[in-house]
């Protein structure tokens, strides 16, 4: 097998990858900020719920809980499972997982913002949501980049568990020539993808800190 | 007419009382300065009738309008959430520590709230605050971020922030203790020219001289308690031993 035909195949791989990755990002940054509301309610019951949801999603391998999304419909209810929804499984499972990881992280930087900011909105009649979305937030974004960052690169090499149901990421795809072909060489260019696509990561995260320096 | 009237305010912090029963009026273009030891409830006194925090019991009035009442066994009631919206209005707060918006330029600390808040037209907006900027010699810091300022030029944003929405009664939480004593000079010199436009303002500070050579009335207060109030003269004159032993620490 040729290196061009390897790359292509890779190449095909490191898509799925970067649409898991993408998809990822895109359900769970805002269910996680509505988890940590509720995490952060008045409500006992609710609180109580999203405490036990972070802790399960946090405590448990994120392989086993792409499974249990996978299988869980035919096991629990005998519906039967159609190839396409492999990719809606995986996507599923991500954004619970990275959803629970994400409000943790919003609520530590909700609760460092100083009382202060939010009385001096309330004496200028700023609504609650005007507050939040206008003064809190923006300062909250930037004090969460860094444990943000972290997060999104652990992303990017979590990507690779998609394998365990058997959707055709770059690792999939790295692992299925590799045993074809008896040789290394996909996992080693597919271990150069991966640092590419973090390195790339890394720089647009560094980049986005930096936008948020005009002010400390 | 009264701007601001409190009857029988009370409030406690789970059993410690902090407010026994502060009755205090307000007319318009009063300047009213309040001192006391630390931990009188000078501060308590100024977020309860900011609203800032709810008092347990009396009556908080702005310009004839009830924001709160007593029900009579010992609770206030406070006037349904529109009606406050609307009184909250009437007055602006300037605090010790600023809180100005940090990732707000000057220009937008002081232009959101009128634009967004009471939807006031761009054009008026920008009138006002150029005018304020002027007024509060920050010009040259329109484009400038809080963490840009000093803490004198960040107290004077608080101020035009606070004056931009054009309130009747402004109160003062020691404006100039978070400062440098090079700095206070600046802030103190705009509250006075503020009150020789006769803005009606309410301020909690510990710059004795400042207080006497500005305020219509000074509210001494001690353990929850307004224990005297009068002139400049008849404070500073008093011959109540607590008041002299107070003013004489400074
Ligand atoms: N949120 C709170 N919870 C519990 N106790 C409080 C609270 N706020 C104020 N107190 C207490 O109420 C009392 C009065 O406090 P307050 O801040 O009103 O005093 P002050 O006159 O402003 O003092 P200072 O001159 O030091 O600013 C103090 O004993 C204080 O500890
Ligand atoms: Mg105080």
């Amino acid at each position: 097998m040729d290196f061009g035909k390897l790359l292509g195949q890779l190449g095909s791989g490191m898509v799925v990858s970067i649409e898991i990755f993408m998809l990822t990002l895109l359900f769970s940054l805002p269910l996680g900020l509505v988890i940590s509301f509720g995490r952060m309610s008045k409500n006992t019951l609710l609180r109580t719920i999203t405490k036990g949801y972070i802790s399960i999603m946090r405590g448990t391998p994120l392989m086993l809980q792409l499974m249990v999304v996978y299988f869980g419909p035919y096991y629990l209810f005998g519906i039967k499972i159609a190839a396409s929804y492999r990719f809606t499984a995986v996507i599923v499972g991500f954004a619970l997982n990275y959803a629970a990881y994400f409000a943790e992280i919003y609520r530590s930087g909700i609760q460092s913002m100083p009382v202060g900011q939010y009385e001096a909105a309330k004496v200028l009649g700023y609504s609650k949501a005007q507050t939040f979305f206008k003064i809190i937030l923006p300062q909250v974004v930037k004090r969460i980049l860094p444990p943000v960052t972290n997060e999104v690169i652990t992303l990017v090499k979590d990507t690779s568990l998609a394998f365990v149901i058997a959707v055709s990421e770059m690792f999939t795809t790295a692992k299925a020539i590799a045993a074809a072909q008896t040789t290394m060489v996909p996992f080693i260019a597919a271990a150069v993808f991966y640092y590419i696509f973090n390195f790339a990561v890394a720089a647009f995260m560094e980049y986005l800190e930096k936008k948020f320096e005009y002010y400390r | 007419m009264n701007l601001l009237e409190i009857n029988h305010m009370k409030k406690g912090f789970d059993g410690l009382e902090v407010l026994e029963d502060i009755s205090l009026t307000v007319k318009e273009g009063e300047v009213v300065s309040i001192i006391g030891p630390s931990g009188s409830g000078k501060s308590t006194l100024l977020r309860c009738a900011t609203m800032l925090e709810r008092m347990d019991d009396g009556e908080l009035i702005y310009l004839e309008e009830k924001a709160a009442w007593s029900d009579g066994a010992g609770h206030s009631v406070y006037a349904p959430k529109n009606d406050l919206k609307r009184i909250q209005r009437h007055f602006g707060l300037v605090f010790q520590n600023f809180n100005l918006f940090p990732h707000y330029s000057v220009w937008k600390n002081i232009t959101d709230a009128p634009l967004h808040v009471d939807k006031i037209s761009k054009a008026e907006v920008e009138e006002r605050t150029n005018k304020l900027l002027q007024q509060l010699g920050l010009e040259d810091k329109k484009d400038a971020y809080p963490c840009q300022l000093s803490g004198g030029q960040q107290q004077r944003v608080s101020i035009a922030r606070a004056l931009a929405l054009q309130p009747k009664i402004l109160f003062f939480d020691e404006p100039t203790s978070a400062l440098d004593p090079e700095l206070t000079g600046e802030v103190l010199k705009v509250i006075k020219e503020l009150a020789q436009e006769k803005m009606t303002m309410i301020i909690v500070t510990h710059e004795m001289q400042f207080a006497r050579e500005l305020s219509d009335r000074i509210i001494f207060m001690e353990q929850g308690r307004i224990q005297k109030e009068g002139s400049p003269e008849d404070i500073f004159g008093s011959d109540n031993a607590r008041i002299r032993e107070f003013i004489g620490k400074f």
